[in-house]
């Protein structure tokens, strides 16, 4: 009788144990998934100076345009709290939107090599960002459930951890499709 | 895989039986220098197989592709490729695996290297010059959900193991008829288990001239299992299911061989290159030896994913 509680009992502790890394595994996939979308948006506010350059002796005539991404692009710099983030990277994806759907007006853009190649980096740059939140998002569910789950939803908080936040959208405009038309028709 | 070690364990004990066991041969000479050749050639592929797979195909990184770009649209293209394979390794969470490009007209791409911290991800410019930015994001969701879900190691043991499989029926087959006259003495001296050792000998005999057609049967049901998840994962990388399947029917079209791409990287592919049209051949016999599901199979399963069938 003591031999079956004794084994039962050491059963429980390498399962403890085997949860407890497990977590911490996972914790740390989540954190990093979080900073890797930080070293995604800095590329970004890095990248939009170079575009705006480029495109700017073309564009004289929408000053105003330009304008707003730089603007845009400063605020989301110097935003502070992830909450602050994501509404001020919002407004600059926003922003950029409208400079690409303008820029469709302009024939010698569109044929412009170097225009079209920062374009592409632009793209790019918007959807590492998007991956970079699906792959928080995924890793952080992963670890979410393995907390909650039955019997880890016991001991969990025991070892100190916690659930994390899932990145979701704040500002309710950026729900929205973005309506931008590039087929030119008018 | 169980299955794989089981039918190589067979091969083994009916060798050691029938020549070992009857003073055929005193020492598994055979068995051993099978064995042996079987692990070199899978060290060797294991270590260097991503190197002379990209040198036989001619493949490009991608930065000398980059500086003997032709015209600003190769450049366009190459940077393009480089940011998608970028992208959908951050999707997968995995380090950024090295880009190559193949200077072959026929779309098609193919995963190498042994694990994700050496990966390399090889597409022809014919992929390049066929499909859009979407439908190429699915092409390279696809091969890196063959580096995540390590098919490419998984696919070089299996190799080795065919190999060894056919190495062995091999020499068990030419042995036999040296063997059969020494092991008639000993047949006297246990007659009581005859009738066992005359069945398991009968039983291996069979084993021993299918086993290289059974492996090789084997080898192509884990491959195209591993296709059909590695669509799947893709699928789940991107979150674009529909994307990969146009992309799937752009390269089906495209049917001709991809000349550069030899036999043995088949199966990394992801359209097979020999340029066996799936879709037309059907039947029994083409389906147990193919690398690859049929096109028409693979599309159908990624628009399930998307509710569009």
């Amino acid at each position: 009788m003591t031999w079956i509680l004794l084994a039962v009992v050491a059963l429980v502790v390498v399962w403890a144990i085997a949860l407890y890394n497990r977590l911490v595994g996972l914790r740390n996939q989540v954190l990093n998934g979080w900073r890797q979308i930080d070293v995604q948006l800095k590329r970004r506010h890095d990248l939009i100076p170079n575009l705006v350059n480029t495109v700017r002796g073309a564009m004289e005539f929408e000053r105003d345009t330009l304008t707003q991404v730089m603007e845009a692009r400063a605020r989301a710099v110097s935003a502070t709290g992830p909450a602050d983030a994501a509404r001020k990277e919002g407004e600059l994806s926003q922003a950029l939107g409208r400079l690409f759907a303008v820029a469709e007006n302009y024939p010698t853009l569109r044929a412009n090599e170097n225009v079209k190649m920062l374009q592409e980096e632009l793209t790019s740059t918007e959807n590492k960002v998007g991956f970079a939140r699906q792959f928080y998002n995924d890793i952080a569910t992963t670890f979410n459930t393995a907390q909650q789950t039955f019997p880890s939803n016991m001991f969990a908080a025991a070892l100190g951890f916690k659930p994390s936040e899932l990145f979701e959208i704040t500002d309710a405009t950026e729900r929205q499709v973005p309506a931008v038309d590039l087929s030119m028709r008018k | 895989m169980i299955v794989f070690v089981g039918f190589l364990l067979f091969l083994g004990f009916g060798f050691d039986v029938f020549y070992i066991g009857e003073g055929a041969l005193t020492f598994p000479i055979g068995s051993l220098a099978a064995l042996g050749i079987g692990s070199v050639s899978a060290l060797t592929s294991y270590y260097s197989g991503d190197r002379a797979v990209l040198l036989s195909t001619g493949a490009m990184a991608v930065d000398r592709a980059l500086s003997s770009a032709a015209s600003p649209d190769d450049t366009y293209k190459i940077r393009q490729l480089d940011n998608v394979v970028e992208e959908m390794s951050i999707a997968a969470g995995l380090p950024k695996p090295r880009v190559y490009v193949i200077p072959d007209s026929d779309p098609n791409a193919f995963a190498t290297g042994r694990d994700p911290e050496h990966a390399s991800i090889a597409v022809t410019r014919g992929l390049l010059d066929t499909v859009t930015r979407d439908e190429l994001q699915g092409v390279v969701a696809h091969e890196l959900s063959h580096v995540r879900n390590l098919d490419i190691r998984l696919m070089t043991v299996i190799a080795a193991m065919v190999g060894t499989i056919a190495l062995l029926s091999d020499w068990s087959g030419r042995g036999m008829s040296s063997g059969s006259r020494s092991s008639s003495n000993s047949r006297d001296n246990d007659k009581d288990s005859g009738a066992a050792g005359l069945i398991l000998l009968v039983v291996w005999v069979v084993a021993i001239v299918l086993a290289p057609l059974i492996a090789q049967a084997l080898a192509m049901l884990v491959s195209r299992r591993r296709e059909f998840l590695a669509d799947a994962t893709g699928a789940e990388l991107t979150r674009n299911p529909l994307a990969l399947a146009s992309a799937l029917e752009k390269i089906d079209r495209e049917a001709a061989p991809t000349l550069s791409v030899k036999r043995g990287t088949a199966h990394l592919c992801i359209a097979d290159p020999l340029g066996r049209a799936m879709g037309l051949r059907e039947g029994f016999l083409p389906d147990l030896l193919a690398t690859h599901p049929r096109m028409a199979d693979r599309i159908t399963a990624l628009k399930q994913m998307a509710y569009q069938a």
